[in-house]
């Protein structure tokens, strides 16, 4: 499979990456040779094979419904970049 | 050629950072010194050589000593958890409450995290120092420290080499003296092959065996915490209290923690040890191969019998693991936005800018390379050729691994193909750099307990041997590790260059 240019430009919007104009280039290159290397997987007989997510295919844990979590905003808060009556600030989305 | 044991040096004769966990519990026990002292000695020898191996970002020299004190006043009052008054450090990827938690990037070189990761919390409970927090790869994602945003880590064997990655800085700290143990995450080997590298013992556990609460998520089926120190003797110490199931985590595995002290002097007699064919093919460096026979030698000495078996789908779990870890990372890492924790770029001008560049200029090259390959590889079209192909691919990788488990009792092979390697030598390469880790991977995939330990030295650097176990059979590999270390002195050697004047 070969990848293009336009392709890793519109992997980096997906992503939410602006790319280095200077070099894109040997960005294309390397995800190239990853992909490249990954791409050994297709020689693989994987035939009614079942995926595997879970190294010992564990369920998830279900617990009570209930609250345990006190409120720690102001601590999260202290950290962020920009804060306002509790609120976390960014550029205008709509006018 | 293998060591003998010499004379063994009598414990308190030892210099205070020659001696291990077991000989600084014995020696704060019998009153020999007290927990401010052994701390302060390791913060000089810190103040001293880091400088050289850059293996810490942050140093807590007055927490530390705050620590100490408490520790040492504890144990006055006749209450003496564990590690009481243990010095350690962290690898820089557990949150620690009040200190700031960089992973090794610039994206969270601000960071001061709110909160304790539940191992931070295990070790604070059990009474443990924390020095400081130690260097890394970038959000975990390298071999050879090379990616960190606080420059890399050097190899104290060789200072113009690698360190092996990602957790580089915790390696080289326990190699240099500066820690005599400190958690450390493996992801694809990141504990294994810098404990190789450095001439250290590491300890990769079970999958859901030590808590991933409040440790920065890198591919979340993959990552397991675990220790690293000087013995298998310490590290069992240290897993005892690193190991934990914890409610906070969904993939913690509810089983009781046993000690794992208990059957560290077992003997060998009678355990099976698998040899699997391709982890001794095209690659491996003849001087590595000929220090993991040696090693397999000495425990046929003690008992071991060596079985030939093979694992069929090793080739093809680099492959599977850079479809997985990047797909898991490119969804992890999405929390990175800049909004409510970490950088944020100067003056975005709309929501989509403020993501971009804050993304652009937090993360460093390798780390967008992989979010890159992970939004590929998980992006319409390409989900079943790529994601779900290496999922099935993981499955036979791990059914390889239930099959030998069938016949033997520990898997051993070397850790890494060879020794440390000089800064730049896998230049922009990555696919060099993944297959550093051709021999940990599997493990990985499959969920198992793997761990390394010294084997010997090739032109003056540390080989390590790689014992993989069965699920939760932690006890065992460390039952093996240990009693090997009774035989051998290669994970007493050190390198030179460590003992400074005044910081004896």
């Amino acid at each position: 499979m070969t990848i293009e240019r336009t392709d890793i430009e519109k992997l980096a919007e997906l992503a939410r990456i602006e790319l280095n104009e200077a070099t894109i280039a040997e960005t294309t290159q390397s995800i190239a040779d990853v992909l490249a290397l990954v791409d050994q997987l297709q020689a693989a007989d994987t035939e009614g094979v079942e995926p595997m997510a879970h190294p010992t295919d564990a369920v998830q844990r279900l617990r009570a419904d209930e609250v345990t979590e006190t409120n720690h905003r102001e601590a999260f808060q202290a950290i962020a970049p920009a804060t306002e009556a509790g609120l976390y600030l960014v550029p205008k989305v709509i006018d | 050629m293998t060591h003998s044991i010499k004379d063994n040096p009598i414990t308190d004769k030892k210099a205070m950072h020659q001696k291990t966990i077991a000989d600084i519990i014995a020696g704060l026990n019998a009153g020999e010194f007290t927990s401010v002292e052994i701390t302060q000695h390791y913060l000089n020898r810190i103040k001293q050589l880091d400088g050289t191996y850059n293996s810490f970002i942050t140093v807590n020299e007055e927490s530390a000593l705050a620590q100490a004190e408490a520790a040492d006043k504890r144990r006055a009052e006749g209450d003496a958890p564990a590690l009481c008054g243990v010095p350690i450090a962290h690898k820089d990827i557990f949150c620690t409450n009040g200190v700031r938690t960089s992973c090794g990037s610039k994206m969270l070189d601000n960071f001061v995290p709110p909160y304790d990761a539940t191992v931070v919390e295990n070790f604070a409970n059990a009474g443990a120092v924390v020095l400081g927090k130690t260097n890394m790869d970038e959000f975990a994602m390298g071999s050879s420290n090379e990616t960190s945003f606080y420059g890399p880590v050097k190899n104290p064997w060789d200072t113009n080499t690698v360190p092996g990655g990602s957790s580089g800085g915790s390696a080289a700290a326990v190699a240099a003296h500066l820690t005599p143990g400190a958690t450390a995450t493996d992801t694809g080997g990141s504990i294994r092959q810098p404990a190789a590298l450095c001439g250290i013992t590491g300890l990769k556990p079970t999958y859901g065996r030590v808590s991933r609460w409040g440790m920065i998520a890198f591919a979340s089926s993959l990552d397991q915490g675990g220790p690293m120190a000087r013995t298998a003797e310490d590290c069992a110490l240290l897993l005892n209290v690193m190991a934990s199931f914890d409610p906070k985590d969904s993939t913690s595995i509810d089983r009781e923690v046993p000690d794992y002290t208990a059957n560290l002097n077992q003997p060998l007699d009678g355990l099976k040890v698998g040899i699997p064919k391709e982890y001794f093919e095209e690659g491996l460096n003849p001087g590595t191969e000929q220090a993991v026979h040696d090693a397999l030698a000495e425990l046929e000495k003690q008992g071991a019998t060596l079985v030939s078996i093979s694992l069929p789908h090793t080739k093809l779990a680099v492959p599977a693991y850079y479809v997985i870890a990047p797909a898991e990372a490119s969804a992890n890492l999405s929390r990175f936005d800049g909004v409510r924790y970490g950088h944020r770029c100067e003056d975005p001008k709309d929501l989509r800018d403020m993501y971009m560049r804050t993304r652009a200029e937090g993360f460093g090259d390798e780390v967008k390379r992989r979010i890159l390959v992970g939004a590929y590889c998980l992006s319409a079209g390409y989900y079943d050729a790529y994601y779900r192909k290496a999922q099935q691919v993981r499955r036979l990788i791990k059914q390889d691994f239930v099959d030998a488990f069938e016949q033997v009792d520990v898997i051993m092979g070397p850790t890494s193909p060879s020794p440390a390697f000089e800064f730049g030598a896998k230049g922009d390469d990555p696919v060099a750099m993944y297959l550093e880790d051709i021999y940990t991977i599997a493990t990985n995939l499959a969920g198992l307990p793997g761990m390394s330990v010294p084997c010997g030295l090739v032109d003056d650097k540390p080989v390590g041997l790689q014992i993989i176990g069965n699920y939760f059979d932690e006890s065992r590999m460390l039952n093996v590790a240990h009693q090997f270390q009774q035989v051998t002195d290669w994970h007493q050697q050190a390198p030179t260059g460590i003992d400074v004047e005044g910081a004896e």
